[in-house]
């Protein structure tokens, strides 16, 4: 599923939620944009990066049963759109939650986990997750 | 002022959409190819372009240059004949029609032929999904473990909370597709499904189970276009093309405004009918993308059919072949098949069938206007045809 260095620039994003701020607007775009979406070329430039705080609401989530090779010993899994507090939406797993603590609206934060690996001696690729917010 | 060439379907021709084992994706491109041809009844010496239409050749077949590979096995390649490869996810095959009927409107062509082929079935088990995931964001939504049914899935939970919608409601529409592809001897599948089969089959992304789910399949489509002046020349009764649009989002669905509105879908279809001149409820029957039941039902609303929320009303009765807009004649994504690159060319052969009274059981009478929507992914690209009119 990826070169080393497919894998290795993507790390800080990945690694420690790195967005992008568009400087015109300050926006907050995760994944990272080169280009601001909406103030389109007066945010040439001036995207700088910022670390997100991981917190952020379940917008939607489903259980994966069928799945490609590199997740099939994770199966079923919970997959989910996540709206973070800084603005972004994004695609991830949660974790460490009882299935019945999943709900549209609930609180979560982000945890460092293995993603997937590549095959047996494969190059294994790490990043977030969430876990809902015990109360 | 610039005069722009109306431009007309002049044959079309399919395989049977399905898991053909025998059959590599150059014999299906072919197959399809021949039969729009001696439909057409044009030679080899008409043809000004040719477009060819695939997703995935080059992750399972291996084959990149389908455009060459089409021509070549066509027996057309010592003509030198123009031939490209249009990809748009799994729109490649409207994208292909749209480039196609630009190519004659403006003038430059007489003679255009589609080919859109697909050969999915050349994997095995869980390999498919490594590839049709390649659809999604492969860094963002893919390799987090997302599939094109999760992210189907994503939508349709949200979707059926804000607005109180059941499985049922997804389930009707893939059982009308079911019972118009019994009616299709093209479908990969043609046994009728009850409400309670659709439910109770395994789940694949919850809530979506795999009654939800276009299937894996083969296939190839193929169409030739004209234009006005050639189709009076050879006093020819072609299908008219009256409007094609496209509208492209975000790649990924995390990054759209809203998560149950296919913004690509609401923009391409204003203006199609728009450039059509004609009212929504002109349309007579319309063959839209359900890649997975819950598409189909919020495009039912993004084409402009339902208010958002209220495509629930019409999967009942009128979405069904004698109902006020009848949805998928052929079978649509769900029964007839979804063999990517060959699903939007399909769709036009089904329109062009229904015009021309060729189309069996399922014939829908009077016909005036017909709307044809492919998306690419989960509503990256749209594309809209409306055929029809005098």
């Amino acid at each position: 599923m990826g070169e080393l260095s497919r894998i290795w620039r993507e790390s800080d994003h990945r690694y420690r939620l790195v967005a992008h701020e568009c400087g015109n607007c300050k926006r907050i775009f995760f994944p990272p944009r080169d280009v601001c979406p909406i103030c389109h070329r007066d945010s040439i430039g001036k995207m700088r990066e910022v670390e997100l705080s991981g917190k952020g609401t379940i917008s939607s989530f489903t259980v994966v049963h069928d799945s490609p090779r590199a997740f099939k010993r994770q199966r079923p899994y919970v997959l989910a759109l996540i709206d973070l507090d800084e603005g972004p939406t994004i695609t991830a797993q949660i974790v460490d939650t009882p299935l019945d603590q999943i709900e549209i609206g609930k609180r979560v934060h982000s945890v460092f986990r293995r993603i997937h690996e590549d095959g047996p001696g494969g190059i294994i690729q790490y990043g977030y997750k969430f876990a809902v917010d015990l109360s | 002022m610039v005069t722009l060439n109306d431009v007309y379907i002049i044959g079309a021709g399919e395989t049977k959409f399905g898991e053909l084992w025998d059959k590599s994706l150059r014999e299906l491109a072919v197959e399809a190819g021949l039969k729009a041809v001696e439909d057409a009844g044009v030679y080899t010496k008409d043809i000004d372009i040719l477009y060819g239409s695939n997703t995935l050749g080059a992750g399972i077949s291996y084959q990149n240059d389908i455009g060459s590979l089409i021509s070549d096995f066509s027996g057309i390649a010592a003509d030198h004949i123009p031939a490209l490869r249009v990809e748009a996810s799994t729109a490649s095959g409207a994208a292909a029609i749209r480039e196609a009927y630009l190519s004659i409107r403006s003038g430059e062509y007489n003679v255009a032929m589609i080919g859109g082929v697909e050969k999915l079935t050349d994997i095995y088990g869980s390999e498919i999904l490594d590839k049709t995931s390649t659809l999604l964001d492969s860094e963002w939504e893919a390799f987090f473990g997302a599939t094109p049914a999760a992210v189907a899935a994503l939508t349709a939970r949200k979707y059926m909370k804000d607005f109180n919608v059941s499985k049922e409601v997804l389930a009707r529409i893939s059982v009308n597709d079911h019972e118009n592809a019994s009616k299709n001897p093209d479908a990969q599948f043609r046994n009728r499904i009850s409400v309670e089969t659709a439910l109770n089959s395994l789940p694949v992304a919850e809530p979506l189970n795999i009654m939800d789910c276009s299937p894996i399949g083969d296939g190839a489509a193929a169409l030739l276009l004209a234009s006005e002046e050639f189709v009076k020349k050879n006093k020819i009764d072609g299908v008219r093309i009256i409007a094609s649009s496209i509208a492209q989002d975000f790649l990924a669905l995390h990054s759209r405004e809203s998560i149950y509105r296919l913004d690509s879908t609401v923009i391409a279809a204003r203006k199609a009918l728009e450039k059509a001149g004609i009212r929504n409820d002109q349309i007579g029957m319309v063959e839209l993308h359900n890649s997975y039941s819950i598409y189909g039902l919020i495009a039912l609303e993004d084409l402009g059919f339902a208010e958002k929320g209220k495509a629930k009303d019409l999967v009942e009765a009128d979405i069904k072949l004698d109902g006020r807009i009848p949805v998928n004649p052929s079978g649509g994504l769900k029964a007839k098949g979804n063999p990517f690159g060959a699903t939007g060319v399909g769709q036009a052969v089904e329109a062009y069938l229904q015009f021309k009274n060729r189309a069996g059981e399922r014939q829908i009478k009077g016909l005036e206007y017909a709307m044809l929507h492919n998306m690419g992914g989960s509503g990256s690209t749209s594309i809209v045809h409306i055929l029809g009119g005098a």
